[in-house]
């Protein structure tokens, strides 16, 4: 029993190893947000065609709330996986259309496809900073309640979906039953 | 080419001990303040405030499209009469502790605040323990008389 205690220096040294080598691993770049459970913040602001729009034009059931710009990369390469689920009919996509150009962002629409049911215009990055954006893209899962449930930070891609977003929404689904 | 990178590193390593590398260049704002006050906390509003895009600079320092948002909205809330601490709640309740240089003391910081003190305990605990044995066994070599003392250096090949 004596003799264990001239190893443990190894094993603190081991230990103090593992945890500090699991810590250069950490996701540091995604911050976790603080809106999770939290209503989504109140807003007024025009859509991307110039109708106003707020909280109550937002569906009552669960929706996704995609941050896009048309100056965003990874947008483009998330674009098809919410073209699909519009098409489907899968779950509403609304758009925040994050410190854009009005111009741009239409064209963008109207090259790629337009996947939202609407795209509040957040052109000074307000309504942004009220959600605890930090750059597009980012997607909300929000609930009928318009609660905010879940966020992604960056490419939403199938995979993503099919790992973070399907059985969220299937927590959510079974939750409200 | 090797050597040279190495040099580098050694100088600006050098650099940044002596705090002569500048760790942030601010960025340049057109804010307009009341006062001298006004624009002293923003100055330190945004020194202390972490940027959320670029992580690793401070608010004044990043060109980042939200630190420029979040510099703007510390100028509008200061104007508006809020104070820091209400300041600081705003950001906090968009952003987290993340926002913060200075992470308030809450249960999960606690081990980042006392951590290297309670390091700094259990070594001294140690190097105590270390000394003291080494003592001991100093005194134990003084015990012996002279002609002890002289078998054991010829033992170990001491003069």
């Amino acid at each position: 029993m004596d003799r264990l205690k001239y190893f443990l220096p190894s094993f603190v040294f081991v230990a103090l190893a593992i945890l500090l080598w699991r810590g250069l691993y950490l996701d540091t770049r995604t911050l976790p947000s603080m809106l999770i459970d939290k209503p989504l913040p109140e807003f007024t602001l025009a859509n991307v065609v110039g109708e106003p729009v707020s909280n109550s034009d937002l569906p009552d059931e669960i929706f996704l709330l995609n941050v896009w710009g048309s100056y965003c990369l990874p947008c483009l390469i998330e674009h098809p996986t919410f073209m699909r689920l519009s098409e489907e009919g899968e779950i509403p996509v609304v758009g925040i259309n994050y410190k854009d150009r009005n111009k741009l962002a239409k064209d963008w629409l109207e090259t790629n496809g337009n996947p939202f049911s609407f795209s509040i215009e957040d052109l000074d990055g307000r309504f942004g900073i009220d959600l605890g954006v930090y750059g597009a893209p980012e997607t909300y899962l929000v609930d009928a309640d318009g609660v905010i449930r879940y966020r992604h930070v960056s490419v939403l891609d199938e995979t993503v979906w099919n790992k973070e977003f399907l059985p969220a929404i299937a927590e959510l689904k079974a939750e409200s039953n | 080419m090797r050597t040279f990178r190495y040099l580098n590193c050694i100088c600006l390593s050098v650099l940044f001990i002596l705090g002569v590398a500048p760790d942030s260049i601010a960025q340049v704002d057109t804010f307009e303040f009341d006062n001298d006050v006004q624009q002293q906390r923003f100055r330190t509003l945004s020194d202390e405030l972490r940027c959320p895009m670029c992580q690793n600079t401070n608010l004044s320092g990043s060109t980042g499209g939200v630190a420029e948002d979040l510099r703007r909205e510390i100028h509008r809330m200061i104007l508006g009469g809020m104070s820091d601490r209400d300041i600081e709640r705003f950001m906090f309740e968009r952003y987290g502790d993340f926002i913060f240089y200075r992470p308030r003391l809450t249960a999960q910081t606690l081990l980042l605040w006392f951590g290297p003190l309670c390091f700094l305990l259990v070594g001294g605990f140690f190097a105590r323990g270390i000394f003291k044995r080494a003592k001991e066994v100093d005194d134990i070599e003084s015990e012996l008389d002279e002609s002890q003392k002289a078998r054991l250096n010829e033992l170990i090949g001491g003069k």
